[in-house]
């Protein structure tokens, strides 16, 4: 099993015809994504590598049955992306773009949330979502994961969501999903959901969940944890010495106001019952011994 | 990007709300001269980005224009914890009755706007929320549904203002509110607002934080760069186009990907070695951007060893491995350069570190080993 995303999800791509959508676009499909489509009003009727490409997400979605979308349209663009997509049904948004600015992020997650509450919005700023062996939407390198389990990986960070699964697979530890959730202030789906969605899957035994500064994502996953997660949690929170007031290249990486920092956060989530570790390499370890122990 | 507060002040002016006339000037006869314009009493206060002026002595009351020179001349060139004074904001000295605090910032754990008043202005609101949270009325606007008169009087009233400032703060805070979202800020703050003896209230302050993902839809920004504070390595990396923040120890450090250089720091710090800067060369770096990186924390004097961490997605690390040795080749390193790869092309990427030894360049394997050789190195 898995969660959002599978074998049998069919996703339209809305930037193919820009330099990073399609060459991340064509590793997708070559990694088994179901690149069912893309989008451009100004080349419908063209293809892209033998992918056809329409003039909406509405018609795309008419035409292919898609469920999913990914984004890699310029930051101007993504907030008219994104309610394009949700208006044409599209249940799952992966917003890889970064640099968009809050304000359009706040405006757009909330009208989404408000007119279609069922859909997800994952990002923006975010490296995408894989399910080894199924699908990869996104940026994620596919080749660093296993397929068949029993670790779901949640996290804030890209590279070190790819740091990680590495650790893991090394150790020959698959991973059921891989969900990065991006690093700016308004993401969609947040630590919580996936949370809830690894506790509800079968086939994950426990979960990797790494955090960074900034925010009260952590805290409130923590209480999450306490009280709802029978599955154990090796968690992994970065920016420990990062200084006050200064963005550590996520926009939403910030300690403002003495409030968001990798102390408390760890704190929370060892109160929570988490195995926190205090370097990233320090995981698939971690892992290994969380496991040998179920 | 974070706003003096004249320019705060002609943003807020632009949309209507009430501040003191004023000038902003950056000599001392420019001060005299606006001073004399603008009618005394004057106040003169330094434009710096830090709080804590008025105590350090860079704000200060002139009622005639002897006073506005001595004044002018003794905060011009004022140090103001590292800040040094270059802009002074001359203006009509106004009668406070009441001091309140007003702003509209984003809460991210409610994923709204979070708009917050009080009637104790004039002190920092991080102390206010500590000692006496109820005095602090807050409201969460839906960005989707944006502020409404209704919502903003219940919000006003909530805030147990003085009723003759009423109206006046109703009017304020809703075209507070569009300067937030119009503006495209992260913070639009008023501490303090104030109501006059005669009943008029307006912005005596103002504090202005700007969203820099925003600035393709601002071009009037672009004036905004030149009073930005930046040090030498920052501007550096700012024209190289580098995300870079310097901090003030002897390790260089280069990764690639935020979380990645975050987590850099604090393996550092674990090691007991103490950061000079982070530096995110962000995903697939290529030689070029790898050797400017190079060359700006090579620049740095503090730097005494560097660490360059890289786990390899996108990025290969044979393209990084590469990068070094170009990069090495062009710059002069002053300092050793400790590289530790991992991930796509790891083998190939090492393979190409040792077939182009240099004394100065040091491949550890993982990241723990190559924190500890970089902090030996840099003793």
């Amino acid at each position: 099993m898995s969660i959002f995303v599978n074998k049998d999800t069919k996703v339209i791509y809305q930037g193919l015809t820009g330099s990073q959508g399609r060459f991340h676009g064509l590793r997708n499909r070559d990694y088994g994504t179901q690149v069912v489509a893309g989008t451009n009003p100004k080349k419908a009727g063209e293809s892209v590598d033998g992918i056809p490409i329409f003039a909406s997400v509405e018609q795309a979605k008419k035409e292919t049955g898609a469920t999913a979308s990914c984004i890699f349209i310029p930051a101007p663009g993504v907030k008219g992306a994104v309610l394009e997509a949700a208006n044409a049904g599209i249940e799952f948004i992966v917003v890889i773009t970064e640099g968009v600015p809050s304000h359009d992020e706040a405006q757009f997650y909330n009208e989404v949330k408000t007119n279609f509450p069922d859909t997800f919005i994952l990002g923006p700023n975010c490296p995408g979502i894989i399910t080894p062996g199924e699908c990869n939407i996104g940026i994620i390198p596919g080749q660093i994961a296993l397929p068949g389990g029993p670790v779901g990986v949640v996290s804030r960070s890209g590279t070190l969501t790819y740091q990680a699964v590495h650790e893991l697979s090394q150790r020959g530890i698959g991973q059921t999903t891989c969900v990065g959730i991006g690093g700016d202030p308004v993401p969609g789906v947040s630590h919580i959901d996936c949370l809830e969605r690894f506790e509800a899957d079968d086939e994950t035994k426990a979960v990797i969940m790494i955090g960074e500064i900034g925010g009260s994502a952590e805290e409130d996953a923590a209480e999450f944890i306490a009280n709802k997660m029978t599955k154990p949690v090796v968690a992994y929170v970065a920016g420990v010495t990062a200084p006050a007031g200064k963005k550590m290249g996520h926009a939403g990486a910030i300690i403002s106001g003495g409030k968001g920092t990798a102390q408390g956060k760890m704190e929370a989530l060892q109160a929570a019952g988490a195995t926190v570790v205090l370097n990233p390499t320090e995981i698939g370890e971690a892992m290994a011994g969380v496991l040998e122990n179920i | 990007m974070d706003l003096l507060e004249y320019q705060g002040k002609q943003l807020f002016a632009k949309y209507a709300i009430p501040v003191s006339d004023g000038k902003a000037v950056t000599d001392v006869q420019s001060a005299v001269d606006a001073a004399n314009e603008i009618g005394y009493p004057v106040v003169i206060k330094a434009q710096v980005l830090v709080g804590g002026r008025g105590k350090a002595g860079g704000v200060k009351l002139a009622t005639n224009e002897d006073e506005a020179r001595e004044h002018a001349t003794s905060i011009l060139g004022l140090d103001i914890k590292g800040h040094v004074v270059e802009i002074l904001w001359v203006e009509h000295a106004s009668d406070i009755a009441e001091e309140y605090y007003a702003s509209f910032t984003l809460d991210r754990a409610a994923k709204k706007h979070l708009g917050m008043l009080s009637a104790q202005g004039g002190v920092e609101i991080e102390v206010v929320a500590e000692e006496n949270p109820d005095a602090i009325s807050k409201i969460w606007i839906d960005p989707y549904i944006g502020l409404t008169k209704e919502q903003c009087v219940a919000w006003v009233d909530g805030a147990q203002l003085n009723p003759k400032a009423r109206d006046g703060a109703v009017d304020i805070l809703l075209k507070l509110y569009d300067v937030y979202v119009q503006g495209d800020c992260d913070l639009a703050e008023i501490n303090p607002l104030i109501l006059t003896p005669e009943g008029n209230v307006h912005a005596l302050d103002a504090k202005v934080t700007l969203d820099e993902n925003a600035q393709f839809r601002h071009e009037d920004w672009a004036e905004y760069e030149s009073t930005q504070i930046l040090d030498a390595r920052e501007l550096m990396a700012k024209e190289k186009g580098l995300n870079y923040i310097g901090l003030d120890g002897e390790i260089g450090i280069i990764g690639n990907g935020a979380g990645l250089v975050m987590s850099t720091l604090d393996i550092v710090n674990q090691v007991e070695g103490r950061p000079a800067n982070f530096l995110d060369v962000g995903g697939g770096a290529d030689a070029d951007l790898l050797a400017n990186a190079i060359e700006v924390v090579n620049s740095d004097e503090n730097v005494k060893a560097i660490f360059l961490n890289i786990f390899g997605g996108i990025t290969k690390c044979d393209d990084v491995a590469n990068g070094v040795v170009q990069a090495t080749s062009k710059v002069e390193l002053k300092s050793p350069i400790v590289v530790r790869l991992d991930g796509t092309n790891v083998d190939q990427g090492r393979a190409i570190l040792e077939a182009n030894p240099n004394p100065k360049v040091v491949v550890a394997s993982t990241m723990l080993d190559a924190a500890r050789e970089a902090v030996r190195l840099s003793k």
